[in-house]
């Protein structure tokens, strides 16, 4: 223990008595850690807010979509997806999914789905009060549907059962919509009437409840400044407009406790029932889950990928390492002759170099690990998202330095530990 | 006087040494030697370059093996000894004086002093007040904190015998000490060395090639081609 002490004071001493030389040795492991951090870091957060922005879309969350068949078509010798049309042909309100459907969904799978969303987009509009105005885009919405997608409010209430079944024009707008278009309180604005354009209609709308806007959806709505939020009115009231009766998908939420991968299997097994006799359409369910933890495998590829770059140059910091300790051992032969003298065995003059060559490392690595969080916090900062290194992968990075240290400094302590004492006592 | 000693603290009988540069190059440096130092003598080995003292000093202090002979070390048989006994036995019986100092530099003079007791395991304080104690002793209290290349070549050298008499050892091997060094600094080096043999009982081991220096010495070795030539006792120059 005391010769571990003395020799982290020799190995200062001597980095001491060659500033520049040890600054530009532990830059390669400076680079490599500091990179390695910063990349874990923005994947990591990469990771987490994706992945958490689609937990809140609901991880039980099964989507089940209409789609095209796409065996025959692809199938095909030639190869050309649209050359035959009566092959194809544009989806139809005949095939899309009936409320019939979901009834007998809602009936034979009772045990493990809570609930059955179902939204549709009626289009987007800017909204007129006065000076002001406010970009909308109107989704119609079961009841359901927020049993899956939770909202916040903050005035006013959902829609009641009324509402929601007898097409009524009212509407769930956010708490920007109406700081937009009026100001003042939130409570004031529950009850008020707005008319849109939408597809050349007026129609006229009654707030009846705010919500929070969510920060997240402005990565998809683009500037703060102008921000489109979702006004959520009736399914039934969308329907209306659109003069539609069926859907073109639907969210399942699952019962929880319920492996919501399974269920999607099962759900597309049943409902692909419907669509036995269809030869252009048939559904799809994907359950939220299994696509986080798709993009999470991939995010982690990635992640991963650029680390084993990372991993290279610390890799040839480390080598630069084991270069200068030879470099050094060889001008301290004299000094090495001289211990040897004086009592140090072997292993003392091998445990001086590896201390001294690890000291290198860890100094290059704290200071690799301080500008990759800086680093790490820059670039997640750019990317719009706010970063946190684990503890882990800075204990981890401090670690890797010292075994570097270890690796790399061994041959060198070992080459000196070995010196002939008179041969390295007369060298000039 | 000393050689009516009896204990015989070093003792070397028909040491060969050869070195190896290839084999019909096979070179003998050292043509069996027989030689016995005892307790408190100060001996000196005279010889011209090339004589094989260097070498003879190199197996007396442990840093090289003979070839073939007997050593017998204050009581060890170096022989049965492995390189890590050898190791300890350098830090603890013998303490080294060599004409280029061999200082370790970046490192100040009470932590150069400190250097064998660190091997030997004295904590941190203890080998710190030695080590003051020591440079006192040789007239450097003064500049304990200096790095070597702050130093004289004469004060180099009394930082190197503090040193060679950090842990205490009987045997303390100069070899050549005033070679790099002016007469007048010479003189204060080889004062200090008649101080610790006769002040500390320290058997001293001087090579050099100076008749003049080794005129003091008690018992003086010639030493030539590999082969002692002869001895005579010294003394008298004082």
């Amino acid at each position: 223990m005391m010769m571990i002490t003395e020799n982290i004071r020799m190995a200062l001493t001597s980095l001491k008595a060659n500033k520049s030389r040890a600054v530009l040795t532990m830059l390669g492991i400076i680079i490599g850690i500091a990179s390695v951090i910063a990349i874990m870091t923005v994947g990591n957060s990469l990771t987490l807010s994706v992945s958490s922005a689609m937990q809140s879309m609901g991880a039980n969350n099964i989507t089940v979509s209409v789609q095209r068949q796409s065996s025959e078509t692809e199938e095909r010798e030639d190869g050309i997806v649209f050359g035959s049309v009566s092959k194809t042909r544009s989806v139809t309100e005949d095939d899309y999914i009936t409320d019939e459907m979901i009834y007998q969904l809602l009936q034979d799978f009772s045990d493990s789905i809570e609930a059955i969303s179902v939204s549709e987009s009626v289009g987007s509009a800017s909204v007129k009060s006065g000076k002001n105005t406010a970009s909308i885009q109107v989704q119609g919405v079961s009841q359901g549907y927020f049993t899956a997608n939770d909202i916040t409010m903050i005035a006013g209430s959902r829609f009641s059962s009324k509402e929601s079944t007898g097409a009524k024009n009212v509407a769930l707008v956010t708490d920007r919509f109406v700081d937009d278009l009026y100001g003042g309180s939130y409570a004031d604005a529950v009850g008020k009437d707005f008319s849109v354009e939408l597809n050349g209609q007026t129609v006229e709308y009654t707030i009846v409840g705010i919500y929070e806007y969510e920060e997240s959806e402005v990565g998809i709505n683009g500037s703060s400044d102008n921000v489109t939020t979702t006004c959520y009115i009736p399914l039934t009231t969308a329907q209306d407009f659109n003069h539609s009766k069926n859907y073109s998908s639907i969210s399942v939420i699952a019962t929880v406790g319920i492996d919501s991968e399974e269920l999607a299997t099962k759900i597309e097994t049943y409902l692909k029932g419907y669509y036995r006799s269809n030869q252009y359409f048939t559904v799809g369910a994907y359950s939220m889950a299994s696509m986080v933890s798709a993009l999470n495998d991939i995010m982690g590829n990635i992640t991963m990928a650029i680390s084993i770059i990372a991993g290279i140059a610390l890799l040839v910091g480390g080598i630069g390492v084991m270069n200068i300790m030879l470099v050094s051992i060889t001008e301290r032969t004299r000094e090495i002759g001289t211990r040897k003298a004086l009592g140090a065995t072997n292993s003392s003059i091998r445990m001086q170099f590896i201390i001294e060559a690890m000291i290198i490392c860890l100094i290059g690595g704290i200071i690799g690990i301080i500008l990759g969080i800086m680093l790490g916090a820059a670039g997640a900062g750019l990317l719009g998202y706010s970063a946190s290194p684990t503890i882990s992968s800075i204990l981890g990075s401090m670690a890797f330095s010292l075994a570097i240290g270890i690796f790399f400094g061994y041959y060198p302590a070992n080459k000196a530990a070995k010196m002939n004492p008179i041969d390295a006592l007369r060298y000039e | 006087m000393a050689q009516k000693q009896d204990t015989s603290i070093l003792h070397l009988s028909n040491i060969i040494k050869r070195f190896y540069i290839g084999k019909p190059n096979e070179l003998q440096i050292l043509n069996g030697i027989n030689l016995d130092v005892y307790e408190g003598e100060f001996v000196s080995i005279v010889g011209a370059s090339g004589s094989g003292k260097t070498t003879l000093m190199n197996v007396i202090g442990l840093l090289d093996r003979p070839t073939e002979g007997k050593y017998i070390i204050d009581g060890v048989d170096i022989d049965e000894a492995t390189d890590k006994e050898l190791s300890y036995i350098r830090n603890q019986k013998i303490g080294f004086v060599f004409q280029t100092y061999n200082l370790v530099s970046k490192t100040n003079a009470i932590k150069n002093v400190e250097l064998p007791m660190l091997y030997a395991g004295v904590p941190r304080k203890e080998r710190t007040n030695r080590a003051q104690e020591l440079l006192e002793l040789v007239g450097m209290g003064e500049r304990m904190k200096h790095l070597p290349e702050e130093l004289s070549g004469g004060q180099k050298q009394r930082v190197a015998i503090a040193r060679s008499m950090a842990n205490d050892p009987a045997i303390i091997l100069a070899d050549e000490p005033t070679g790099a060094l002016d007469s007048k600094t010479g003189r204060v080096v080889m004062d200090l060395f008649h101080k610790l043999n006769r002040e500390q009982g320290k058997t001293i081991l001087l090579i050099t090639h100076s008749n003049e220096l080794a005129d003091e010495t008690d018992r003086i070795i010639t030493i030539k081609d590999g082969n002692i030539m002869g001895e005579k006792a010294g003394g008298w120059n004082l």
